[in-house]
């Protein structure tokens, strides 16, 4: 008996929406199991997870202030990742939005109305994020200059801006000790809608806008032309670089954008942790969801989950909160392996061994 | 006990072999059988089994059923290693040589047992089999430095070193001029004397009329039938081949046109390298009139059709459209120009289309860009994708099929019917039949011809010289990017474009 892989000629549809959600499921059995070797209780401990994250009003208000930076970045980075510009800087990206962000909140007239005052820090807070983006871009599109890199290491280049800012130039006179930058105002605070700061309303207007954008826009359309091959893109007469200059600004005004959600929304006060991984997390987000933006809605808010009711667990059952890590790794790992089963399939098929031996019995007949 | 054979028994014998990918049936039931000593020709159309059954042959796939016999002995082939071991050589249409090692080097490489090559031993077996076979072949040559027919040669004589007694040639003369595919009929003829078996799979029915023994015919994974060649006619194989009669004369509407259309003037272009790819380049082309291109790949077709279409830069020259320069203009500022032309380029699936993306999307590749607003209107492009998939029959479950799914033909089709529509003025096709069946390829000579009898100026690259002399009113000829000729089709032979294509050019009293 051997195995073989062929490709599969019809792979959709609902068949491929149930190998993916089945991918989910084997990465919680497995997770129940690496729980049980551990001493765990994985029953228990999943249901610790959802009651921490959906089970009180708390925790799901916890649950959707996680997961609405998680959206924005993720929605942002799709932009970037449909035309194949491999954007893993949407870390340093968020910290640069939240610092222009936070330099215009301690720098416009306090006597400013508060709506000013938020389209100001968001108008800046997107300029700060594609600014950032923009500079790989331009290499990209000049140079040829491989983008996955150049994006990552201006995540540490921003996280040592705000180091920088910090102890040197916004230190806050009046924090004793440690040195930490000035909350921002209170005028500068996200107002709160049904209990959690609007930078919901936002995630979800930026979900209709990316949608509407990469599937019914002609500068969508030629992004994804663009993403699929350049030569493609070149011959339709579709300007190459200006498509992925746009797209990148596109993508980092985005990201920036979640840097003064979370600034405004959560934080208030700017630290290099203001991106706590968002940047990293959305990379797998926006891939789970296949780019898709309203899947992403979904998938943000189940890895907010994990994150928040890792932490519930933590505390009913003394199990570490990183399991929850270990969970979304098997989940990504699963999803991806799914991928492969949505195009493929493995067929068993008899052996050379076998085949002699029919043979030879068809011989002796 | 089997039964002692009086006479030898076949080289290869192939009986019932089945083989089904997912749904298909790709091999049905199969038999082919070659004698020792005979040339014999796999014929075919694109998904009629002539690949599986030859992949099965060559070890890799294992067959669903069936049994191989090879020289009269029952043989099972668990991967390419048996299959090699047994005898078999396969020449790939893709040569799989390392470029920057020398013949010799080539051929040997993964023969030897020990860690040491004998190297003056096997020198000198490649040395006495290049001879044998009268084969011209330097085996310290770098294999960067030879041309494509040259490389052919050492993929045969790799084989040939390895002792194989059968020979599978897929599509070999493809890549050849008519002279170099006469030398390698020439090394087949020699292989046949000494009793080797050659399979010889070709899509070019004089080819296979004028050098093989015998032919077996496949049609939708079945075996139709085995014929001696001299028994039967190029008609009499398509209709095998297709299941009915097809008229294979191609129509040559006489041109007339309304004018000059392209006034191409000095062309060059150079590469990274500084290296010319087009050199000089001058010609006409005038509305109502299909301008054959013919020169081994890589002598400049592409980068012609890629200039003209405003793809490539150009070092010099000057190209007019009517009165307008279009050198050096992007696609865009061209059309914005008012000048409607198309380009079906080489490249299908990399180029021409965006290959994940459905018919309806890539209907509007061209055109989106004057749809109203910053939105799409996939309601026109639908329209017209539901149009042109009637229009040329394509075959699909719908416009909403990812065009990577597609059949070549279909894909084909799906560029062809797009450009069509947008009622150019000039049409460059390069290879447009390239990879299709025969029934697809007339479907898209006459879909040529129609646009030629619209006064539309037709730039048709093309690899098969049966073809462009009987579709083509003028047939240009590079050479590594030079003109060595501008000719008319009716008064010139395949010998004559192939000897220009090597180079030569014809006098002035010869080109008219």
């Amino acid at each position: 008996m051997r195995l073989r892989i062929a490709k599969k000629d019809t792979a959709g549809g609902y068949k491929a929406v149930l190998i993916r959600v089945g991918a989910v499921l084997v990465a919680l059995v497995l997770s129940g199991l690496l729980m049980t070797a551990m001493g765990y209780n994985p029953i228990s401990a999943f249901a610790a997870i959802i009651k921490g994250s959906f089970g009180s009003k708390r925790g799901l208000i916890n649950t959707i202030t996680v997961a609405i930076p998680l959206l924005v970045v993720a929605l942002g980075l799709s932009i970037s990742f449909s035309m194949r510009f491999w954007n893993i800087g949407g870390e340093g990206q968020l910290i640069m939005g939240a610092i222009f962000a936070t330099f215009v909140a301690h720098n416009l007239p306090v006597n400013t109305p508060t709506p000013v005052y938020l389209i100001t820090m968001a108008i800046a807070s997107m300029i700060g994020g594609a600014l950032f983006a923009l500079i790989p871009g331009l290499f990209r599109a000049y140079s040829g200059t491989n983008e996955t890199l150049f994006t990552l290491m201006l995540n540490y280049v921003a996280i040592k801006i705000t180091v920088f800012l910090r102890l040197v130039l916004w230190k806050d006179p009046e924090a004793k000790g440690f040195p930490s930058i000035e909350a921002i105002p209170k005028i500068a605070h996200l107002p709160k809608v049904f209990g959690i700061h609007s930078g919901w309303i936002i995630a979800l207007i930026a979900t209709v806008l990316v949608y509407v954008f990469l599937k019914y826009t002609k500068r969508g359309y030629e992004t994804r032309v663009v993403g699929e091959s350049e030569r493609t893109a070149h011959y339709a007469g579709i300007n190459v670089r200006r498509v992925l200059i746009s797209g990148v600004i596109l993508s980092g005004g985005l990201v920036g954008l979640a840097g003064f959600v979370k600034l405004s929304g959560a934080a208030f006060t700017l630290s290099e942790s203001i991106g706590g991984g968002n940047g990293f997390s959305a990379v797998i987000i926006a891939w789970l969801a296949q780019l898709n933006a309203p899947v992403m809605v979904i998938v943000a808010l189940l890895f907010a989950a994990m994150e928040q009711g890792a932490m519930g667990m933590e505390l009913a059952l003394k199990i570490p909160a990183s399991v929850a890590d270990i969970i979304k790794g098997l989940i990504l790992f699963t999803a991806l392996a799914s991928e492969f089963f949505i195009a493929y399939r493995v067929v068993i098929e008899p052996g050379p061994r076998q085949l002699q031996k029919q043979a030879q019995k068809e011989d002796q007949v | 006990m089997q039964p002692q054979n009086r006479t030898q028994p076949p080289a290869i014998t192939m009986q019932g072999i089945s083989k089904t990918f997912a749904t298909v049936k790709a091999n049905d039931q199969i038999s082919f059988s070659v004698k020792a000593g005979e040339i014999h020709a796999l014929l075919g159309e694109n998904g009629s089994g002539k690949s599986t059954l030859m992949n099965i042959l060559s070890g890799i796939y294992l067959p669903d059923s069936g049994e191989i016999d090879i020289h009269g002995e029952r043989v099972i082939f668990r991967s390419p290693r048996d299959s090699m071991a047994q005898g078999i050589g396969m020449i790939h249409q893709h040569f799989k040589l390392v470029e920057n090692l020398s013949a010799l080097e080539n051929i040997v490489a993964g023969t030897g047992h020990g860690l040491l090559l004998d190297r003056k031993a096997a020198r000198d077996k490649v040395i006495a089999l290049s001879e044998q076979f009268e084969m011209d072949i330097d085996p310290d040559r770098k294999i960067a430095s030879m041309s494509v027919s040259e490389k052919q040669t050492v993929e045969i004589l790799k084989v040939l070193y390895r002792g194989s007694q059968i020979l599978i040639l897929d599509e070999p003369t493809a890549v050849l001029t008519p002279q170099e595919i006469t030398r390698l009929f020439h090394i087949l003829h020699r292989m046949r004397e000494i009793g080797q078996a050659v399979v010889f799979i070709s899509h070019k029915l004089n080819e296979v009329l004028s050098l093989c023994d015998r032919v077996t015919v496949l049609r939708q994974g079945k075996t139709i039938g085995t014929v001696y060649t001299h028994q039967t006619t190029a008609t009499e194989l398509v209709e095998m081949m297709v299941g009915r009669a097809v008229d294979l004369a191609i129509e040559r509407p006489a041109a007339v046109g309304s004018g000059q259309c392209l006034d191409v003037k000095n062309l060059t272009v150079k590469d990274h390298d500084g290296v010319a790819r087009l050199n000089q380049v001058s010609f006409t082309l005038d509305h109502g009139e299909i301008l054959g291109v013919a020169g081994l790949s890589g002598s400049g077709q592409k980068e012609l059709c890629e200039t003209i279409a405003g793809l490539c830069a150009p070092n010099g020259g000057s190209i007019l459209f009517h009165d307008n320069q279009i050198i050096g203009k992007s696609p865009r500022e061209i059309i914005r120009l008012g000048i409607s032309m198309s380009f079906i380029p080489e490249d299908r699936l990399g180029m021409g289309l965006v290959a994940s993306m459905d018919i309806a999307d890539n209907i509007m590749l061209k055109d989106y860009a004057f749809h109203k607003g910053p939105f799409l209107n996939r309601k026109e492009a639908r329209a017209k994708a539901k149009r042109i998939v009637e229009q040329l029959s394509i075959n699909t479950p719908g416009i909403y099929h990812t065009v990577r799914k597609l059949s070549g033909g279909n894909i084909q089709k799906v560029i062809l019917g797009r450009e069509i529509n947008l009622s150019p003025r000039l049409l460059i096709t390069a290879y447009a039949v390239r990879g299709l069946d025969i029934h697809s390829s007339y479907t898209i000579y006459s879909l040529i011809n129609e646009q030629k009898s619209k006064d539309v100026a037709v730039l048709f690259i093309g690899e098969d010289l049966d073809v462009l002399l009987e579709l083509c009113d003028r047939i240009l000829v590079l050479c590594n990017g030079q003109v060595t000729g501008i000719v008319n089709a009716k008064d010139v032979n395949k010998e004559q474009i192939g000897l220009m294509m090597a180079g030569e050019t014809l006098t002035e009293s010869e080109a008219v």
